[in-house]
């Protein structure tokens, strides 16, 4: 109840605040102390208390809100709707036959999440009563988590876990850091370091802190985790000092403390607007095709159903128009019946239609649909063919949604870095002046192939040289955010390299910098640690090195480089700066920058990633100037991404170039194999990348996405340069629609032949041109169709140079392009997550750049390896498997309701029901649930290693095939047969005669059962047709349902039910079976049923085979002639 | 049992972010692996040839079995509702009225040209007449007809109007009950000497055996029937009340089995009921001669108003019931289709079987 009380409040304080003093950004008292007077009075808001509320139930609300969460999905209202019409009219079946699924459906949905809310509730309470410290007038005093609030300055003791947003104010760490993992937001078990502000982290006891004389401007919480941005106003002698705080200052919920003895920190987002809270909304429902196409078949159905009502009203009506017939002596009505208008009788009527057909839509579709893909995507994580031993991870899936989407594919678009490449760097090569320098490749205690000992450092040329070279490998150690983890317990992933001697790591979020440091250390410059602002490094003659770090301009990758400025201890200040060759190359001014460029070029060809370092001498003068610009930057609370990016474009300029550093990434294992089973597959593999076009072309040549045989169509800068866009634009499309037209005019049987097929490799700039919408000139609005229509023609595209954002973008223009084809996205990194959100299916690799990839994603592998059998074989399986399941399910309700529909026109459009009410009301729960929803967990067509051996197979099911409108037309029609047969079979055997040696005659439920058994055997036997994998859980279940059945009829028939007020069907299933000609007609019934899909399954089997087909045959004989 | 996505993606506090098992190595089976051992059955033209051969061999001899039974067994039909101005019946159908105490009677002459030699079954056929209509289906009390004293004295709400007459409970209660067929129904053999023999006619064994002797009981036992059923009253259109249906105390009250029979509604407008049994007496004479038949009907059954019409069938039984050729004509015809299906399978088994081969 109180939990009431206090969202209510945080609602009606932030309408409040929403309504009247809405700001963009929150003032906290560090320890609620009000700041001195004269400084700008703030308008102090209403914070919410620490009190975290994930559970989304109170005892009192959960089955008000419960119910009202289940009734807004269609289908439950539905059926909800139709219970009621049956309690509140008078109709043909009793409320129970669709109540009785619908409150086992909602009841079973209410226990689990009641449960799940229950654990939720006591997490939450676990969390919110755990014991926080807190500093008030210099004492420690002990707090429910719940009560803290904004402004408490707060104790946290290594590994504890942060209880609220926090800002970090001092450390007992002496530099004022801290290390945090924040494993348990986002995966990331790597140990990042938060900085204290500059002006507290000096106060280390509780007497000190609780002395501290601050205010802090931030924000309001949003929820991305790595975005924040504040100012703090301490108070020197009512003087207020600000300072910039940024995320490294900002401890978030959820996330350890590590490594630290304790910090103390001032809490600025408490409760549910935590980052972490606010990261708990859900992510969008994709939906996949497969459920699109299930949503138009109920709408057709939808329209059967309300068709077959009103046509059953009308004819209703019209018959009985004959008063003879609406009520003839033997049947007459009450008087209350007779003295109601036509119109509500005959609104009634149809009502009561409604509700004898409504069968034909089923609850249980909907609960075996999400049944099949809840159960079904435990196969997914099982597998043991995609678990990876090195990780120790399997596969991971976040949505079960999406499984036969899998199998859907058309488009697939790729990362490199850490995708299609290990993200396992190794140093091969630095390049100063001019001059190459290779270490002795020493990787893991192995020497590596190739690189043979060509260690050039002893010949290097002249004492100038020597002080070029000995300043480029200072600039790599001292360029990085590389941190030394002295301890051998990293848990999870281990970024970097052991390091041999010592029991120490290089970590880093970027593991280039780790092969950089490492790479430098073979050549003898070891990186040491950054202790109290000092970084040390170990030079060649055993001496230590030590160098203050003054800034760091973190790494972006609009940028894409970073610097570091420094103060060597002989008090020369430089900054150095590395980063991609074009991003530097533009800013050098000296320098030999035409061999450097010459070998990273060179580099680049053979797939190696380079970068480039240069670096720039500072006077004292200068660096007070970067130091205002930077910091008037890191004050503003607006745009203050922007301002920076524009401080650090001024000050990474007028560099000297230094030199370059080549460093592999190979491929992933079979990465190869995988991208031509892709293609093979029918699937379109798209690289999108950051990386230069150089090198990401290497890798496209070598992970086989385009072959010797490929013709290269490029679009890029530096073809725009030469021509206008538009003109290569219509070139390219030319040359493509050329080679097509002549391809299909020649002969199209042979396509697969010679034909060359065409790469496309496009950068960043030019697709921003390419997707700009039009504005001078009307031509520019069709680029887009353009660049599709040679897409369309591609087989294999790359992009290089793309920024984050791009990857969405281009990702959407080919999910919206006209064919509307299914879109994979496959990523590791951050850079990754927004093309991962936008395709239909977004797969996270479980990589080395964190957790992000992963937990945005839809489904997780651990290597790109898997993603073969991800598609090949469980999307194969998952989409035959989902759209058996849901055709079966329309064809079975079909024949179902059919008879039922007919039977209204021999029983004068009364409503009257053909099945017995259980019969109504087991048929879809129990008696033909089971088998179907196993065959859809279970089915395998053709055996997996088949699936993974020929991809073609693949193409069989593209394009949604098995749920194309024919496919469901011919299953309707299907059902409709079945149903006549059933129905007419019944008919002229039930015509005017005994069915009995003793003469005794049947009344209308030995009718009604005597369809119903053809029926549930039929529909049975069709789905043992439709299998073709018969496993000994396969058999139980079918062969059970059947006996299920009959035991249960039996059941039903054999004793009087005391609580039933009818008797209707006692002794009627018995007695059918003591009549040899019901046996007689039951099986010829069933034969006669099931006879046309055989002789269609088997006349188009040998006619028109599909691959399939072929296959399974194949198979077959293949087994034969071993035996 | 239930599917994640009725819940919407609430992680709980204490769950960690990307939801993996981490390390643990599930236990590996082959259920796990989707490599269970398993039959794997293709329908082609080869494997299913035999098997269209077996059914047209096995389905064509059944049904031509059921054929000739079928035809063996004689049956005849006999309209008697006096539509026509020649019906000797004509009269009493125009001239019905529910409240005339004085049946009317008529007699049908027919002809028996085969003589009849198992026991023979006589039933009434009515004509589009809706026992099957849902309000008359379910205007009944089982549990009255069951004996049970509270549904006696208080019909279920389902036998409106037909439940209560002059504020007494009716017993039985209903439409289907009200409207028991109440015809009787005599047959006479016309000896040639001139003398006119009455058939005895078996009033029991017409009714299921099980619908007699458990869904059907008398309230308090079958004897002392009037004091039974004090306090209710007969249906409106009987002209006795329900326990002087018959003086066998056997045969009287709720399980009377012209009334049980009734009670059984029929599954189509034009159905037939088992009215009578003619026993075989001996092997020696049949039981109906090839002859002159007179059949005396009282009438007090009114079906003219709904276009309805009323039949007396007299049929003989064998093992598969009554005359009903459609069953044998069913089972030749899909034999022969089937066996025709056979061939053209095997046909186009022998020409393109091999082209699948190939092409794998």
């Amino acid at each position: 109840m109180g939990m009431d009380f206090s969202t209510l409040r945080t609602l009606i304080s932030r309408y409040c605040v929403g309504e009247e003093n809405w700001v963009d950004s929150r003032t906290v008292y560090i320890g609620h102390k009000e700041p001195p007077p004269g400084t700008e009075a703030f308008i102090q808001q209403r914070f919410p208390d620490n009190r975290i509320v994930s559970c989304k139930y109170t005892f009192w609300n959960f089955i008000p809100k419960n119910m009202f969460e289940q009734f807004r999905r269609v289908a439950n209202f539905y059926f909800l709707v139709i219970f009621l019409v049956q309690l509140i009219i008078d109709t043909p079946t009793s409320p129970i036959t669709s109540g009785l699924p619908l409150f086992f459906v909602i009841t079973v949905t209410a226990i689990k999440q009641g449960y799940e809310d229950w654990l939720r509730h006591k997490a939450d309470k676990a969390v919110n009563e755990c014991p926080v410290q807190v500093v008030q007038n210099g004492k420690i005093i002990c707090k429910q988590s719940r009560r803290l609030r904004v402004g408490d300055v707060v104790l946290v003791k290594e590994d504890e876990t942060f209880p609220c947003d926090l800002i970090l104010l001092s450390s007992s760490r002496d530099d004022g850091t801290c290390y945090v993992t924040t494993a348990s937001l986002d995966g990331e078990s790597s140990h990042k370091t938060y900085y204290a502000v500059q002006d507290t982290k000096a106060f280390t006891t509780e007497e000190e802190v609780s002395c501290i004389h601050a205010t802090i401007e931030c924000e309001q919480p949003q929820p991305d985790l790595y975005k924040f941005v504040g100012r703090i106003n301490v108070y020197m002698n009512n003087e207020p000092v600000a300072r910039p705080l940024g995320s490294e200052n900002l401890l978030l919920r959820g996330a350890t403390l590590k490594n630290t003895e304790h910090i103390y920190a001032v809490a600025i987002y408490t409760g549910m607007e935590t980052k972490m809270a606010l990261n708990y909304q859900s992510k969008s429902q994709k939906r996949s095709a497969v459920e699109k196409s299930m949503n138009a078949y109920l709408v057709v159905y939808l329209c059967i159903l309300i068709s077959k009502a009103v046509i059953n009203t009308g004819l209703k009506y019209l018959w009985q128009s004959d008063p003879n017939r609406d009520e003839p002596w033997y049947n007459e009505r009450t008087d209350t019946e007779r003295q109601r208008h036509i119109l509500i009788r005959a609104f009634t009527d149809f009502l009561a239609f409604m509700v004898l057909f409504n069968y034909i839509i089923p609850v249980s579709m909907y609960v075996t649909v999400e049944m099949q893909k809840f159960l079904g995507s435990y196969f997914i994580m099982w597998d043991d063919e995609m678990l990876d031993e090195e990780l120790g991870e399997r596969a991971v899936v976040n949505t079960s949604d999406l499984n036969e989407e899998l199998g859907q594919v058309e488009y697939v678009f790729t990362d490199k870095t850490g995708t299609l490449t290990e993200n396992n760097m190794e140093f091969i090569e630095c390049c100063v002046d001019g001059h190459v320098y290779i270490p002795h490749a020493i990787c893991n205690g192995q020497v590596m192939p190739g690189a043979s000992s060509i260690d050039m450092i002893d010949t290097s040329p002249g004492p100038d040289a020597r002080e070029r070279e000995e300043l480029f490998f200072r600039a790599l150690c001292l360029c990085h955010t590389v941190q030394v983890k002295e301890e051998e317990t990293v848990d999870g992933i281990k970024h970097g390299i052991h390091q041999g001697k010592s029991s120490s790591f290089y970590i880093s979020s970027s593991p280039d910098e780790v092969a950089l440091v490492e790479g430098m250390k073979r050549l003898g410059f070891t990186y040491l640690r950054l202790k109290d602002g000092q970084m040390e490094i170990l030079n060649r003659d055993d001496e230590v090195e030590r160098f203050e770090l003054l800034e760091v301009l973190t790494f972006d990758s609009v940028r894409r480089r970073m610097s570091v400025i420094v103060r060597a201890g002989s008090g020369e200040m430089y900054l150095f700066c590395k980063g991609a060759d074009s991003s530097i190359f533009p800013r050098v001014i000296k320098g030999k920058v035409e061999q450097v460029k010459a070998r990273v070029e060179l580099n680049a060809v053979e797939g190696l990633r380079t970068l480039c370092v240069a670096y720039r001498p500072l006077s004292p003068e200068q660096y007070q100037q970067v130091c205002h610009q930077l910091s008037g930057a890191k004050l503003a609370l607006q745009d203050r991404d922007k301002q920076l990016a524009e401080a650090y474009d001024i000050i990474e300029r007028d560099l000297i170039l230094l030199g370059a550093t080549a460093v592999e990434d190979r491929l992933q294992e079979k990465a190869a194999d995988t991208i031509e089973s892709l293609h093979q597959a029918g699937m379109k593999v798209w690289v999108l990348t950051g990386d230069k076009m150089e090198t990401a072309a290497a890798t496209c040549y070598a992970s086989k996405l385009f072959r010797r045989s490929t013709q290269i169509l490029e679009l890029t800068t530096k073809r725009t340069e030469e021509q206008s866009l538009h003109d290569v634009l219509f070139d390219l499309s030319r040359t493509v629609l050329r080679h097509y037209g002549g391809m299909s005019r020649d002969n199209s049987s042979s396509l697969s032949g010679d034909c060359t097929d065409f790469g496309l490799i496009i950068d960043g700039a030019t697709l921003s041109a390419v997707m700009r919408p039009g504005q001078e000139d009307s031509n520019s609005g069709n680029y887009k169709e353009i660049f599709l229509e040679i897409c369309r023609n591609c087989s294999a595209v790359l992009c290089c140079r793309m920024a984050p954002l791009q990857k969405a973008q281009i990702v959407k223009m080919i999910k919206a392009s006209k064919e509307h084809p299914i879109t994979l996205a496959v990523g590791d990194g951050a850079n990754d997550v927004s093309m991962i959100l936008e395709a239909h299916v977004g797969i996270g690799i479980m990589g080395k750049e964190g957790r992000q990839a992963v937990r945005n994603s839809d489904y997780a592998i651990p290597k790109f390896k898997h993603l073969k059998k991800m598609l090949l074989v469980h999307g194969h399986y998952y989409y035959i498997r989902i759209s058996e399941l849901v055709q079966y399910f329309f064809y079975k309700n079909v024949v179902f309701m059919f008879p039922q529909f007919i039977y209204q026109f021999f029983c004068g459009f009364s409503q009257q029901p053909l099945y017995d009410t259980a019969y109504l009301t087991l048929y879809n729960i129990s008696f033909t649930s089971l088998p179907i929803l196993l065959y859809s967990l279970m089915e395998q067509h053709i055996n997996m290693d088949i699936l993974k051996k020929d991809p073609s197979l693949y193409k069989d099911i593209a394009k949604n095939c098995l749920l194309r409108w024919p496919i469901f037309i011919y299953w309707t029609v299907l059902g409709v047969y079945d149903a006549m047969v059933m129905f007419f079979g019944a008919y002229f055997l039930f015509d005017n005669t005994s069915f009995t040696s003793n003469g005794q005659m049947f009344g209308n439920w030995t009718f009604g059962t005597l369809v119903f058994t053809v029926l549930v055997f039929t529909v049975t036997f069709k789905l043992v047709l439709d299998t073709h994998y018969w496993t000994w859980i396969n058999h139980f279940v079918i062969w059970g349902s059947l006996v299920f059945f009959v035991v249960f009829s039996l059941l039903w028939g054999g004793i009087i039910w005391p609580f039933l007020n009818y008797q209707r069907m006692y002794y009627v299933f018995m007695q059918m079976l003591s009549s040899g000609p019901a046996w007689l007609s039951i099986i010829l019934l069933i034969t006669v049923c099931l006879l046309p899909d055989v002789v269609k399954k088997v006349i188009w089997r040998a006619l028109w085979p599909t691959t399939t087909e072929k296959i399974q045959v194949g198979a077959i004989t293949s087994m034969e002639t071993l035996d | 049992m239930m599917p994640t996505s009725y819940e919407d993606g609430h992680i709980s506090v204490s769950g960690a972010g990307g939801g993996s098992m981490p390390g643990k190595k599930p236990e590996n089976t082959a259920f796990k692996q989707q490599r269970l051992p398993a039959w794997q059955p293709v329908l082609t033209a080869g494997t299913v040839l035999p098997a269209f051969f077996i059914i047209g061999l096995i389905f064509i001899p059944i049904g031509i079995g059921l054929y000739v039974t079928s035809m063996n067994i004689k049956e005849f039909q006999i309209d008697y509702t006096g539509v026509d101005m020649s019906s000797p019946c004509y009269n009493c159908s125009q001239n019905f009225s529910w409240n005339s105490s004085r049946p009317c009677a008529c007699s049908l002459p027919f002809y028996l040209d085969q003589p009849y030699d198992s026991n023979v079954f006589m039933y009434y056929g009515l004509s589009n007449f809706y026992q099957n209509h849902r309000r008359y289906v379910k205007s009944r009390d089982d549990s009255q007809l069951n004996g049970n004293q509270e549904s006696l004295k208080d019909p279920s709400k389902e036998c409106e109007p037909y439940a209560w007459s002059s504020s007494k409970p009716i017993a039985p209660c209903g439409a289907i009950a009200n409207s028991m067929f109440n015809d009787t129904l005599e047959l006479f053999y016309n000896d040639p000497n001139g003398s006119k023999v009455q058939i005895p006619l078996t009033a029991t064994g017409i009714a299921w055996w099980t619908d007699k002797h458990v869904k059907f009981r008398n309230p308090g036992g079958n004897e002392n029937l009037p004091a039974a059923f004090q306090g209710t009253t007969k249906p409106v259109n009987w002209h006795w009340p329900v326990y002087e249906l018959d003086s066998d105390p056997e045969n009287n009250g709720f399980i009377n089995e012209d009334f049980i029979v009734w009670m059984r509604t029929a599954a189509l407008p034009t159905f037939r009921k088992l009215y009578r049994i003619i026993q075989r007496k001996n092997n020696m004479v049949p039981t109906l001669p090839r002859g002159n038949y007179t059949l005396e009907v009282v009438y007090n059954y009114p079906v003219r108003s709904f276009d309805g019409r009323k039949r007396v069938i007299l049929s003989t039984i064998s093992w598969m019931g009554g005359k009903n050729p459609f069953l044998g004509i069913a089972y030749i015809t899909v034999g022969s289709v089937c066996f025709l299906l056979g061939v053209v399978l095997l046909i186009i088994h022998h020409k393109y079987g091999s082209r699948n081969n190939i092409a794998t």
